[in-house]
């Protein structure tokens, strides 16, 4: 496999809340087309790096590059030309409450991507259709499950067709079924789009079944403590990371 | 069945030492003493013979002591638990206590003002950053390149403006009534009655009806503001805007900002016309002015000035209670608590910008001489 060229390049990031550190010293690359996985306990600052990367908070010390731009260092209009490549499935799905799911989908297509109406309603419809929600075009946010709205607010991340996606946690709050749709979803996007994906999550299923590198951010220490395959850190990282992903067999 | 008072001892016997537990535990019945923390020695063992039932409250004496043994070297030997408890017991210590820097809560007036001081300072950024983005929003507008969803505009005004009148015209009619009532007493002293229009007329188009006005939005209007932006900050539904780099003063703000902006006059206006009408009402029935000569002098006392004068200080309250609404919402943090807290600042914040604005445009019309 010839090495792919960088999507990604996190150097020394560091990140607080105001006076409290959260992480620092964070250090790696995101190869193009990889799957990468953020994987810790919770409350490490996993929301947070994520946070850090898609340019929704500053960091104290260190710097996000995407193709060589530094995401920080740039001016607010090549940020938001950057960020309108990202597509980005938060937490909580964060859904627009006001607006249908149609219309959450539209939103991005008409205002940023220019569609026409009628285009952007019969894409939305597809990409609805995508994630198993056909039929559901004029629903509200507060009128479907956790679970449908986590896979709604996937949709929406892909309104655009965005080169690098950030999930947070996508299968939390699925049905193991549903989990594994979500996954073999990721692989095709990936596969089909080429698109780069980094994603939060503390399913092991998903780790082992879709993730090519990842990272694991140690609440202890404050920084990462391991890098790389998940199949090799099963075997090989330190012993918080093989406890964390060997947990299944215990 | 009788309970038995709790109680907990400590020997030390050559580096070993015995905890020794007895009686009936439960939460909410008096209790013995905490032990003190352990500083030493090599083993720490339970002897649980006069034991009798527990719950996570004898878990809760527990704890501390074994905590602190553990770190003073001290082997934690649990076998003369009973099992249940020893596996809670492990349970507990499996995880050794974080201690997060920056999340004390004692404090001291003193730290609390500079806190609050501080804090507000290191926000002034943040809001400066808001209004600047608003007026961006604002310039957009003007370009007629701004974004943002016509629908949303209407809804937003309709909840402003049309449902509020009920509430606007109960207010004005009895602020009209007392505003009668009371100059009247006075008038009638001397034979004044028909005076009464004059000082209801003046003083509710030109002052009252834009400062009820404005505080019934920032009640009414500025606090929901508040709590649907705050709501949709809490569901990271702002942060998906940002992401999309969907500018969200244009998206969120304007829309508010606006339906306020039109809304706020018209209602003043209507406000000023029910005090007056509420006015005229008191005065033929109470204090024998005719309704034709009361009409009469009150379009004599009022001119185009006063109405206008009126609105422009409707419309600058309007536009307060907005940006207070919203910029409390944006700031809002991320809990249901924070909110409610969101909600209260933005009225707090309403009525505070209403009540200095209207003393500096009081003085400022004076000085104008209009
Ligand atoms: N807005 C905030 N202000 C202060 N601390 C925060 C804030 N959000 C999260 N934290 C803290 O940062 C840490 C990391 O949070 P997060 O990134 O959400 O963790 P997770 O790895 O579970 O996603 C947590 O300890 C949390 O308490
Ligand atoms: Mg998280």
């Amino acid at each position: 496999m010839s090495p792919r060229p960088t999507a990604i390049e996190i150097d020394s990031l560091t990140l607080r809340y105001g006076e409290r550190l959260i992480q620092r010293d964070l250090s790696f690359t995101i190869a193009q087309g990889d799957i990468f996985i953020i994987m810790g306990g919770s409350g490490c600052g996993k929301s947070t790096l994520l946070r850090h990367l898609i340019g929704l908070q500053t960091p104290a010390a260190g710097s996000v590059r995407f193709a060589g731009v530094d995401l920080w260092q740039t001016d607010d209009s090549t940020r938001q030309a950057m960020q309108r490549r990202f597509g980005v499935l938060f937490q909580s799905g964060a859904l627009w409450s006001s607006l249908t799911l149609s219309e959450n989908i539209m939103l991005p297509m008409t205002e940023i991507g220019g569609f026409r109406a009628a285009d952007a309603r019969e894409l939305a419809a597809v990409k609805l259709a995508l994630v198993g929600l056909a039929g559901f075009e004029d629903f509200y946010p507060s009128e479907i499950s956790g679970g449908m709205k986590k896979r709604a607010a996937l949709a929406r991340a892909m309104a655009l067709d965005p080169d690098i996606l950030f999930f947070d946690e996508p299968s939390a709050g699925l049905d193991p079924l549903s989990s594994a749709h979500l996954d073999e979803l990721i692989l095709e996007l990936r596969d089909s789009l080429g698109a780069t994906i980094v994603i939060v999550t503390h399913e092991l299923a998903s780790i082992f079944a879709i993730g090519d590198n990842a990272v694991f951010l140690d609440a202890e220490t404050r920084t990462m403590i391991a890098l790389g395959d998940p199949k090799t850190l099963r075997h090989s990282g330190p012993e918080g990371v093989r406890n964390f992903l060997g947990r299944g067999k215990m | 069945m009788t309970s038995h008072n709790a109680s907990l001892l400590l020997h030390q016997e050559a580096g070993i030492l015995t905890c020794q537990i007895a009686g009936d535990w439960h939460a909410g019945e008096q209790q013995p003493e905490p032990l003190p923390s352990v500083t030493g020695g090599e083993r720490l063992q339970f002897d649980c013979s006069g034991l009798g039932r527990w719950d996570s409250s004898l878990l809760a004496r527990l704890l501390p002591l074994a905590e602190s043994a553990r770190q003073a070297g001290c082997v934690v030997a649990d076998d003369g638990l009973p099992p249940g408890l020893a596996r809670l017991l492990r349970l507990a210590l499996a995880v050794p206590a974080r201690r997060q820097p920056g999340n004390s809560h004692e404090e001291g007036i003193l730290d609390h003002v500079g806190k609050v001081t501080l804090a507000a300072w290191q926000r002034l950024p943040l809001n400066l950053a808001f209004l600047g983005d608003l007026f961006r929003s604002l310039g957009r507008l003007v370009l007629g390149r701004a974004r943002f969803q016509r629908a949303d505009l209407l809804l937003f005004a309709e909840d402003a403006g049309p449902r509020a009148l009920p509430i606007v015209s109960l207010i004005s009619f009895l602020v009209g009534t007392i505003l009668a009532y009371m100059g009247a007493a006075q008038l009638a002293m001397l034979g004044a009655q028909i005076y009464i229009a004059d000082l209801v007329g003046i003083g509710m188009v030109r002052e009252i009806a834009a400062l009820m006005t404005g505080i019934i939005l920032a009640g009414r209007t500025g606090a929901a503001y508040a709590a649907q932006l705050g709501t949709m900050q809490v569901n990271e539904e702002i942060d998906a805007f940002r992401t999309f780099g969907l500018p969200v003063s244009d998206f969120l703000v304007l829309p508010r900002f606006l339906s306020l902006l039109v809304m706020a006059p018209l209602l003043t206006l209507y406000a000023g016309i029910v005090g007056v009408a509420a006015g005229m009402l008191i005065a033929t029935t109470v204090f024998d002015v005719g309704a034709f000569a009361y009409f009469q002098q009150t379009t004599k006392a009022l001119n185009l000035t006063h109405f206008i004068v009126g609105m422009v200080k409707g419309t600058v309250y309007g536009a307060l209670v907005a940006i207070a609404g919203c910029l409390c919402g944006m700031r809002c943090g991320r809990s249901a608590q924070a909110v409610g807290e969101a909600t209260t600042a933005a009225v707090v914040l309403g009525i505070l910008l209403i009540t200095i604005s209207a003393s500096l445009l009081t003085i400022l019309f004076q000085q104008l001489g209009i």
